[in-house]
């Protein structure tokens, strides 16, 4: 594995189950996710794909799966800005932590000079916040996905 | 949450989650470079940075790797700040930032 260029945690008050299904169902993700569908048979080698409003807007295949342990895919933003990047990978680790199950998600291979590792460095910590509302309350968070404004603050403030 | 504010509240601490915010993912010796704190400051203030979730450490061949994890600061945002203030917040904060280098 080369070294990750993000990794990010959460302590969700969940089961693994729960946690791992909310990870590969679209009635799930469309709450927590910016509204984004996923859809797979979840098998090794298989294709996956989210969807917002019919159109694709990351797709990848899965490189591994051990449920309800870790989950292991490619992604490929289907946008026009990060074509020719190459395709980085993302893993997700659940590990029980007594009442809590410890979430690792830990994305490499980005392409240094691509958009990819600028966009996502402010989508992950979104999305794993709202992911923990959703399955600690009920409530997904109510997000708007990172402006470029937001992204270039984020940047201009290091 | 309390310990997050916790963490937080040191300026020691705030200038190690900088230097991964510029420079993601690096060893505790990378960090210490050019400090002007001992190594054993540095490691009692990442396992306080750590135990507040606002740093993820990642096993890489024999080095172990320090992450920035903003997910608990996003968290504190999403409790205090509506969807609707971010905009204004944002411009806010650009402004400061704007009027404050003029001043350097």
């Amino acid at each position: 594995m080369s070294k990750p260029e993000f990794v990010y945690t959460t302590y969700i008050e969940t089961t693994t189950e729960k946690l791992w299904h909310a990870l590969m169902s679209g009635d799930f993700t469309e709450r927590y996710w910016f509204g984004h569908r996923v859809a797979s048979d979840w098998k090794p080698g298989s294709a996956y794909r989210f969807t917002k409003q019919g159109e694709t807007t990351i797709e990848g295949n899965v490189l591994g799966i051990d449920p309800p342990k870790r989950l292991v895919y490619t992604w490929n933003p289907c946008s026009p800005e990060t074509k020719g990047e190459r395709v980085s990978r993302v893993t997700f680790d659940l590990e029980p932590r007594g009442k809590v199950i410890k979430l690792t998600v830990t994305h490499d291979n980005l392409d240094p000079a691509g958009v990819t590792l600028r966009n996502i460095s402010g989508g992950w910590p979104m999305v794993l916040a709202s992911l923990k509302s959703l399955l600690e309350t009920g409530h997904a968070l109510k997000l708007d996905p990172p402006t470029r404004a937001d992204e270039e603050n984020i940047h201009a403030q290091a | 949450m309390d310990e997050v504010f916790k963490a937080l509240a040191d300026a020691s601490r705030r200038s190690l989650l900088d230097r991964l915010h510029a420079q993601n993912g690096q060893t505790l010796n990378d960090l210490c470079d050019g400090l002007a704190m001992t190594r054993q400051a540095v490691t009692k203030h990442l396992a306080i940075l750590e135990a507040a979730n606002l740093v993820t450490t990642f096993k890489h061949g024999r080095e172990k790797l320090h992450y920035l994890n903003l997910v608990p600061i996003h968290q504190i945002g999403e409790r205090w700040i509506k969807k609707f203030e971010r905009g204004k917040l944002t411009a806010l904060s650009e402004l400061k930032r704007q009027l404050e280098k003029r001043d350097e």
